[in-house]
């Protein structure tokens, strides 16, 4: 079976205006939607109480957001969480000291209204100053590896290459954290991590698409850079669709079957692989492209060291 | 052509059949456990165990088994009923210094524990528990250690005879004052000889001469690394006092502490127990109640004295000076006092505490001694609403000296015999030296601990199978050997998490169902290559070569860049998120050898050597 007929001469960099414009309009779109309707950052960024309750029958939302706001607990945030059996309650953050011991007395309000019918599955309290922490530690992670990739890839191939991996990488992230801006998802500490995996992934393929190119630009003798780049992401377009293919179907497992927990996580790597194989093709070609990328710099100066050991 | 040096097939089956062997414990079923170790230095013994088989036996129970580790005694049971009524047996049988606690254990054959094999550890978000972040108040364990370094002064320039005005601490200083500059001079020469971590300096105002100790960064340091060090010992002890199997406790960054207890049901208990602040502390009483009573209505205290109440709101002057404090207590246990039949705290303290005890009563026979209840408490509310927290101090007991006495007495005048006991198990771990507060805070409960697992578990498989199928689909017979390597690289995973004894978390399995998507990249990138070189016309033997060597670098580069984002995110991630990146590094690791060597293998055992005229792919 193959997904694409033998020896596709499709024009990627012919339509590299078209591409430009598009990613422009989305990044514009994603860039909009994180300054204008900012992000639903999950407690753990925040800071805030989560409890997470289950009840022997189908719960009463209603009923049970009148049990907190009689409680005192005014400000709570209650929604069905899975089954309609599951009800998530969040707290935004309260003075100090006060709040560590919310969820103890907000589970002994609920659980006395039902009459102990109600089971506590999950809480989480995060701090102010370790939801602060959370975030500086997160933005600071994006930005330690977009640098080491930046160096790994500058020392293995070239920096027209390394700085284009990057910008592919800013573009797959920006957009991704855009839409989850767009939908008001919740962005949580999960979805942080998803996103450094789509940077890891989206990078896997970029790599694959350089490694063609350069090979190309070393065995064709002739052919413009247009060309060479275009041969070369013809040739890897079939692996590069398939591993996509593959990861996307364990993703849409893991979506579908994973539970609720780890929807945010799915959904920011579907997203993430999708726009990744995206812009592997067309912006991290485009960008080494536009950088102005030539045979000359790609020349082999010294022997390779890695090719001797394999299998 | 394409086959494999013997050598390479061999590792190829001694990898596997290590992965199999040490993925194996996975499979076994969990017994229910009552595990006993001992505390402060108690060793278990074979003499103990016959102990606890005994009383097993006339309770009427069975234990499917008594292991003996090297430090610890594990009694294994067929059902969770009769671990829960062991529980009650042993813990009436069990002397002071061990503990117990219940958890599940693996019933291992002996073989297989021999090797070392176990199964994989979970995480709190997949076996339900509590975790706690505790963040060290480094403020108050500084300002602590000053107000101790002002009576070292005092006592010091007392002891030398060298006659000072005041001795106060002021921010990270002492500032002692001298009525002249002569007395300033020799004090300062006598205390630079005796406090050699502080740096001294001279200061006048024209009126009064002071000099002023300054404690140095380097102590300033040693005393936040003493406070956490002692925390952290503190909080293992009243942990292990709640029973709980395979706690963690351990220092994160300069000031915080991690807490972990797996399969805890109630956080409520376990943030009090943890944060709780109680002590004690001994004070000779100054003064008659008259004395109190005009103190109080004046506010002015004598000098070296301090206002207190009593439970029943009774002004009490005591002196400043402290006897001991509920820091040099070495054990502690609550009773019921014989003679008045109120509830007591027995306490044991250090030799240290014990000599200065002994002094002191020695000198003050026939005088009245205090024991002040210290413990921290919200009081009220300021106008924004925000709790005050106040140091609450209670004088619970006031006693006439009898005899002098050292190491052991009790304290009687608490209110119930509850609060005796929080006291005395308080007392026994050991008191915080410096407050702690819950920065944060995750607890899983156990049915969604089960959820989270059965829904990973689904995920995986059913990912798998996906993608199994659409590999058999699109490669064919190369396809169907991809997928054999995507089966024992799912082996190996789980072999190097249980070897490794990393914590498998939620996010750590989607990682796994991660890998399983992105490991069958290498084989893509391979297969595509071999029908890259089939398309130009070479033959299938030197296409499979090709296929695997052109391909090698390119997954070598791929992989190495994903390593390095998980690294990234292992250095700097949390909790789950490390769950979610040693699964993605351990499985990149194990796909790269499953891909290309494992496969590699198989595809020469079935064309290498041949003459072959098409391949299936």
């Amino acid at each position: 079976m193959r997904l694409l007929k033998k020896g596709t001469t499709l024009d990627f960099m012919g339509k590299r205006k078209l591409a430009l414009v598009f990613s422009g309009a989305m990044l514009l779109v994603a860039l909009g939607a994180i300054l204008a309707r900012g992000l639903h950052l999950g407690i753990d960024f925040t800071g805030g109480t989560l409890i997470e309750v289950a009840y022997a029958q189908d719960a009463d939302i209603p009923a049970v957001r009148q049990v907190l706001e009689k409680g005192g607990f005014t400000g709570a945030s209650v929604q069905q969480f899975g089954t309609p059996r599951d009800v998530l309650i969040r707290l935004p953050q309260l003075e100090e000291g006060k709040s560590k011991k919310i969820s103890d007395d907000v589970f002994a309000l609920l659980s006395k209204a039902v009459d102990g019918k109600v089971e506590l599955r999950r809480v989480e309290f995060v701090g102010p100053q370790v939801g602060d922490e959370l975030t500086e530690d997160g933005a600071l992670a994006v930005l330690v590896a977009l640098m080491a990739i930046l160096i790994y890839v500058a020392l293995r191939f070239e920096w027209r290459f390394a700085l284009g991996s990057v910008i592919a990488l800013v573009h797959d992230v920006i957009i991704t954290v855009g839409l989850f801006a767009l939908l008001q998802i919740e962005f949580d500490l999960p979805v942080l991590a998803a996103v450094l995996a789509v940077i890891g992934y989206s990078l896997n393929d970029t790599i694959v698409v350089y490694d063609r190119i350069r090979e190309n630009f070393r065995k064709l003798r002739k052919g413009s850079p247009e060309e060479v780049i275009n041969i070369s992401l013809n040739q890897t377009l079939s692996r590069t669709l398939m591993t996509s293919f593959t990861t996307v179907l364990v993703l849409i497992a893991l979506f579908f079957l994973g539970g609720e927990i780890i929807h945010g996580f799915a959904f920011a790597l579907l997203v993430g692989v999708i726009v990744g194989t995206y812009s592997s093709i067309y912006v991290a070609s485009t960008a080494a492209l536009m950088l102005g990328v030539s045979k000359a710099d790609l020349m082999p100066v010294q022997k390779e060291g890695v090719v001797n050991n394999m299998p | 052509m394409n086959r494999y040096p013997l050598w390479k097939n061999l590792l190829v089956v001694f990898v596997l059949l290590v992965g199999f062997l040490y993925a194996l414990p996975n499979i076994f079923s969990q017994d229910p456990v009552v595990e006993i170790t001992g505390t402060r230095g108690a060793t278990v013994s074979k003499s103990l165990q016959a102990d606890i088989e005994d009383a097993l036996k006339q309770a009427g129970l069975q234990p499917k088994r008594v292991e003996m580790e090297a430090d610890r005694l594990r009694v294994r049971f067929e059902k969770a009923e009769d671990q829960l009524r062991a529980q009650d047996v042993i813990a009436r049988k069990l002397p002071a210094n061990y503990t117990h606690a219940l958890t599940l254990s693996p019933d291992l054959p002996g073989w297989l524990q021999a090797i070392g094999g176990k199964p994989m550890n979970l995480g709190l978000d997949l076996r339900g528990g509590i975790h706690v972040l505790i963040d060290v108040d480094m403020d108050a364990a500084l300002q602590k250690s000053m107000e101790l370094q002002v009576v070292s002064m005092r006592t010091f320039l007392r002891e030398k005879k060298l006659r000072y005005v005041t001795v106060k601490a002021d921010g990270m200083t002492v500032k002692v004052r001298f009525k002249d500059a002569a007395t300033r001079d020799k004090a300062m020469e006598a205390a630079a000889e005796e406090f050699r971590s502080m740096n001294f300096s001279a200061q006048d105002d024209g009126r009064s001469f002071y000099f002023v100790a300054a404690v140095s960064e380097a102590e300033q340091t040693a005393i936040r690394k003493q406070a956490l060090a002692q925390n952290i010992t503190t909080l293992r002890n009243r942990v292990n006092a709640l029973g709980v199997a395979e706690p963690i406790i351990q220092q994160q960054g300069q000031r915080r502490i991690v807490v972990e207890l797996p399969g805890v049901q109630d956080p409520g208990k376990v943030k009090d127990l943890l944060s709780a602040t109680a002590t004690l502390e001994y004070r000779l009483v100054a003064g008659d109640p008259a004395q109190a009573a005009e103190a109080e209505r004046t506010g002015r205290v004598p000098p070296g004295t301090r206002l207190y109440h009593e439970r029943n709101g009774a002004p009490i002057l005591l002196k400043r000076q402290l006897i001991v404090t509920g820091d040099q207590m070495v054990s502690a246990s609550s009773g019921v006092d014989q003679q008045s039949g109120s509830s007591a705290v027995f306490v044991n303290l250090d030799s240290k505490g014990a000599r200065r005890m002994r002094n002191v009563t020695t000198e003050n026979v026939g005088k009245p001694m205090a024991v002040v209840f210290k413990e921290k408490r919200t009081v009220g509310r300021d106008e924004n609403g925000k709790e005050i927290k106040k140091w609450v101090e209670e004088v619970i007991n006031v006693a006439t000296i009898r005899e002098p006495f050292g190491r052991r007495f009790q304290t009687t005048g608490l209110d119930s015999i509850e609060e005796a006991h929080q006291l005395a198990l308080l007392l026994k771990a050991g008191a915080l030296a410096a407050p702690i507060d819950i920065v944060e805070e995750r607890t899983i409960g156990p049915s969604l601990g089960q959820d989270n697992i059965d829904q990973g578990f689904t995920s995986v498989v059913v990912g798998m199978a996906l993608v199994v199928l659409f590999m058999v689909l699109y490669y064919k017979g190369f396809g169907m050997v991809a997928d054999l390597a995507l089966l024992l690289n799912l082996v190996l995973i789980v072999a190097l998490l249980s070897i490794l004894q990393a914590t498998l978390t939620l996010p750590g399995i989607a990682g796994i169902v991660l890998t399983v998507g992105m490991a069958v990249d290498a084989n893509v990138l391979i297969f595509e290559r071999i029908r890259e070189e089939i398309a130009v016309g070479s033959t299938p033997q030197a296409s499979i070569h090709a296929g695997y060597a052109k391909a090698f670098s390119t997954i070598m580069d791929a992989n190495i860049t994903t390593l390095i984002a998980a690294a990234v995110l292992f250095a700097i991630g949390s909790g789950p998120v490390r769950g979610f990146a040693v699964t993605l590094a351990i499985g990149i690791v194990t796909s790269m050898f499953t891909a290309i060597v494992g496969t590699r293998s198989v595809i020469n055992l079935i064309y290498g050597g041949k003459r072959v005229s098409k391949l299936s792919i």
